[in-house]
This record gives structure tokens, sequence and C-alpha cells, in this order.
């Protein structure tokens, strides 16, 4: 438990690192073409910026991006004294509670530490579960929480933003290239490579943050919290069966929620951003633990 | 050759410092798990006098109830040491069930707002003091375990730590949680 905190903790500093790398690395071949340094000091201000915001700001981030509203104790009482309750018996200190206007039933948690952490529901979560399903999702985030998966996800969600924000712009400049190819080589080459640099490293960040282990650690975690590891199971189960998409939920948020939000799972590409185990072998785990 | 015996002795002085300075970390945390526990039971106790003046409104006959439950609401908050308090704290659960057993047989008192109110935040505290509970005996238990096993034992012996006793469920309240519908 302990060793995981801290795995995580290096997990932010390597992955802040990097991030730092590809921003000095596209400024560089920006800036070594046009012959124009002040493609770099843009590069390291952008980075700078990102990087203070994933750390400071990437809870607001997730939730707005979410459309997260606040809830009130009065509003949701059943579901404050389940959060409560298990905060107490896992020594954490409560979250703040957001509800998200969606009949898909998912939760997310984010924050860097516990003391500033958020857990958001959908309400579709609160309609279609039952107490102890509830029970079992709740425990699964405060153990990403007590964890600080929170903050390694955090960090990413803004640092991927940022990086496929960079690869939008080169992929549309790509396609305005296409139309008048008269001139432009220097151009689509250093697209070519920025794109080259860019996958890759968007593939290990999101595989450095979500590793499998540590949603299977989450459930086994929650599971001893709540004592009732089937609760959690059965919750999985309809959650991965509700057809429904989540609408405010895209690539980047993709990976904090409990269970992936994305219904689109074909493709090579959703291959390589794939956040989530397989929700069968989850369940499957959580069921030999009964 | 005393380079060799300096080396030895600066690794065991650091795996002491290290193997004492985790037994004093598990013995801090579970004396503020207790102290959990304490907040849940002090919202209980605080409890109890308006849901005694509630039923005393509706169900006037019920004088020798009320003693019960305000003598085991006295003696749980008096109670020293984690075996009798452990004890006492189980009574009053018992004492506070026969008064929601009783409300049973007054219709106007299952009706009334304020009492189901209560009713639902009693039940809450239980929760509560359950979910504490469990916090504090893990806490415990990681002491105990660090006291007991070797080679932390060693050390554990050495500087006199003693280990906590679990505070323990009531029998009735081992029971498998029965599943509402």
């Amino acid at each position: 438990m302990y060793n995981q905190i801290d795995s995580n903790k290096r997990k932010t500093v390597l992955i802040m690192a990097i991030f730092f790398a590809v921003m000095i690395g596209i400024g560089y071949v920006f800036s070594y073409v046009y012959n124009n340094s002040f493609f770099m000091v843009i590069a390291v201000g952008i980075a700078l910026v990102q990087a203070w915001v994933s750390y400071y700001h990437g809870d607001a981030v997730a939730l707005a991006v979410s459309q997260a509203q606040p809830l009130k104790r009065e509003q949701a009482l059943p579901l404050f004294r389940i959060v409560e309750n298990l905060t107490i018996s896992g020594g954490l200190p409560m979250p703040k509670l957001y509800l998200i206007q969606d009949s898909a039933p998912n939760a997310f948690a984010t924050g860097r530490d516990p003391k500033n952490a958020s857990l958001a529901v959908t309400s579709g979560l609160l309609d279609k579960l039952d107490k102890q399903e509830l029970e079992g999702v709740i425990a699964h985030e405060l153990s990403h929480i007590g964890n600080r998966d929170i903050l390694v996800m955090c960090v990413v969600m803004v640092l991927v933003g940022a990086i496929a924000m960079i690869s939008d712009f080169f992929m549309r400049s790509l396609w305005f290239r296409g139309r008048d190819n008269r001139e432009g080589g220097n151009i689509l080459m250093i697209v070519g490579i920025a794109l080259a640099i860019i996958a890759p490293i968007v593939a290990t960040l999101m595989q450095l943050a979500v590793s499998r282990k540590r949603e299977y650690l989450a459930d086994a975690s929650g599971a001893l919290l709540t004592r009732y590891p089937e609760g959690l199971a059965s919750a999985l189960e309809k959650i991965a069966a509700d057809k429904e998409p989540l609408e405010v939920a895209n690539k980047a948020t993709a990976m904090l929620y409990i269970e992936n939000p994305l219904k689109d799972h074909a493709g090579a590409l959703n291959n390589l951003f794939s956040t989530h185990p397989p929700v069968a072998d989850r369940i499957k785990k959580l069921r030999q633990m009964a | 050759m005393w380079w060799i015996v300096l080396a030895v002795v600066v690794v065991i002085v650091l795996w002491l410092v290290s193997v004492y300075n985790r037994l004093v970390t598990l013995r801090i945390r579970s004396e503020e798990a207790w102290s959990d526990i304490d907040v849940q039971l002090k919202r209980r106790y605080d409890l109890i006098p308006n849901l005694v003046e509630t039923v005393k409104g509706y169900a006037k006959h019920e004088k020798e109830l009320f003693e019960k439950v305000t003598e085991a609401r006295t003696a749980a908050m008096g109670a020293k040491g984690m075996a009798d308090k452990a004890k006492s704290e189980n009574m009053l659960t018992e004492s506070l069930k026969s008064v929601f057993a009783v409300a049973e047989g007054y219709p106007e008192l299952k009706a009334s707002e304020n009492f189901s109110k209560l009713q639902d935040e009693v039940t809450d505290t239980e929760d509560k003091i359950e979910a504490a509970r469990r916090f504090y005996n893990a806490n415990v238990r990681d002491l105990n375990i660090s006291i007991d096993t070797f080679p932390s034992s060693f050390v554990a012996n050495m500087f006199k730590f003693v280990k906590k006793e679990l505070f323990e469920a009531s029998a009735s309240e081992k029971e498998p949680v029965a599943v509402k519908f």
C-alpha cells in the first residue's frame, strides 16, 4: 500500500519529465527548421503552464470537462452516508462529491492527494445500482484516492490532452497541405517527425498512468474495505452491460472512470488507448475473492 | 578488521532505528483510529436524550425502558478500558434495539417524522461506529503482528511495546447482515 503511494509519486515525476522532453523536442525541431528560437520559448512556456495546471488544477479540469456539479449532503443523503462510512473504515478524509447528469452509470475520483480529492458519480449510477453495488464502486474509487492513483491520472489527463491537441493541430495542417501540395516539403517533414515522436509518447504515458495492475489492486482493496467483493462485481456487470455511452467522456478522461465509458471498443487506435483491463476478468477475480 | 565490525554495528543500529520508528508509527496510528471511534460514540450519546424525549411523548408507560437506556448510556460514557468499553457499548446497542422494538407498538410514534429521522440518525451512527471499529481493528492488527513476529518482536520486547486489544463486536452483530429490499 505505502509502496504503491511512493511508486505513484515517482511515476508523476517521470511523466512530467517525459512531457517536458517532448515539448522541448518539438520546440527544437521547429526552431531548427525555421531558424527562429522563438518556437523554443513558446514550447517551454506551454510545458510549464500545462505542468502547473495538471498538478494544481487537474481535478478542476476533469470535473469541468465532465460537467460535474457539486452535491450537497441533503441532496443525496444515502450516497453521502455510504461515502462517509467507507472513508471512516479506510481512514481517509471525506472527498468532495459531484454529480454528472447522465443516465450512463459510471464514476471517477480525481485530485492530487486524499485531502484534495473529489469523487464524481453519474445520476445513472445512483439510479441503476443498489446500495451494495454502490458501496463497491465507491470503495474502488476511494482505493484510488488512498493509493494516490488519482494524482498520476490527473496529471496524465491534462498532459495527454495537451499532446493530443498538438497532434490534432499537426493533423489539420497536414490535411491543408494535402490540398495545395506545391511546396511544403519542409512542413510535411516536421509533421512527420512530430507525429512519429508524439504517438508513442502518448501511448507510453497512458500505459504508465494506467497499468492494469492498478485497476485490479483498486478492485481488491475496495473489496477489502467493504468485505463484500460481490457488490463491486455485480456493479461492474451492470456498468459493462449498459449500452449507453457517457456523453461527457473523451479519450483524455476515459481512463479516470471505473470502467471504460467509451463504448466503441473496436479499432487499433482504441487498443492503443485501452485503459481498462477486460471487465469480465475483473469480475472473475472479484468473484474468486468471495 | 575493525572496519567490518564497525560496518556491522552501523547496519544493526540503522535497522533498530527503522523498526523502532515503524512500531511507533503503528502505535500512533491505532491511537488515532481509537479517537475516530470515540467521535462516533459521542455522536450516539448526544442522540440518545433526544430519542428518549421523543419516544416519551408517545409511549408514557415505558418508564423502565427509558431508565434502562439512560443507565446504559451513562455506563458506556464512564467505561474505562477497551474490554469494558466494548461490553457497555454493546449493552447500549441492545437497549436501543428494544426502544425501536417498543416503538412498533405505537403507530402514532412510528408515523412521527421526528422519530423516523432520529431512528435514521441512530442507524447511521451505528454504521459509522462499525466502520470506525473496522479501521481501528485493522490498525491494531498491524501493530500486534509487528510486535509478535520475528525479527521486529525483538525490538518490540526491548522497548516494551504492548499489544492493543481489538474492539470486539457483540455476538448479535457478528451475524451476517440481512439483505433488505
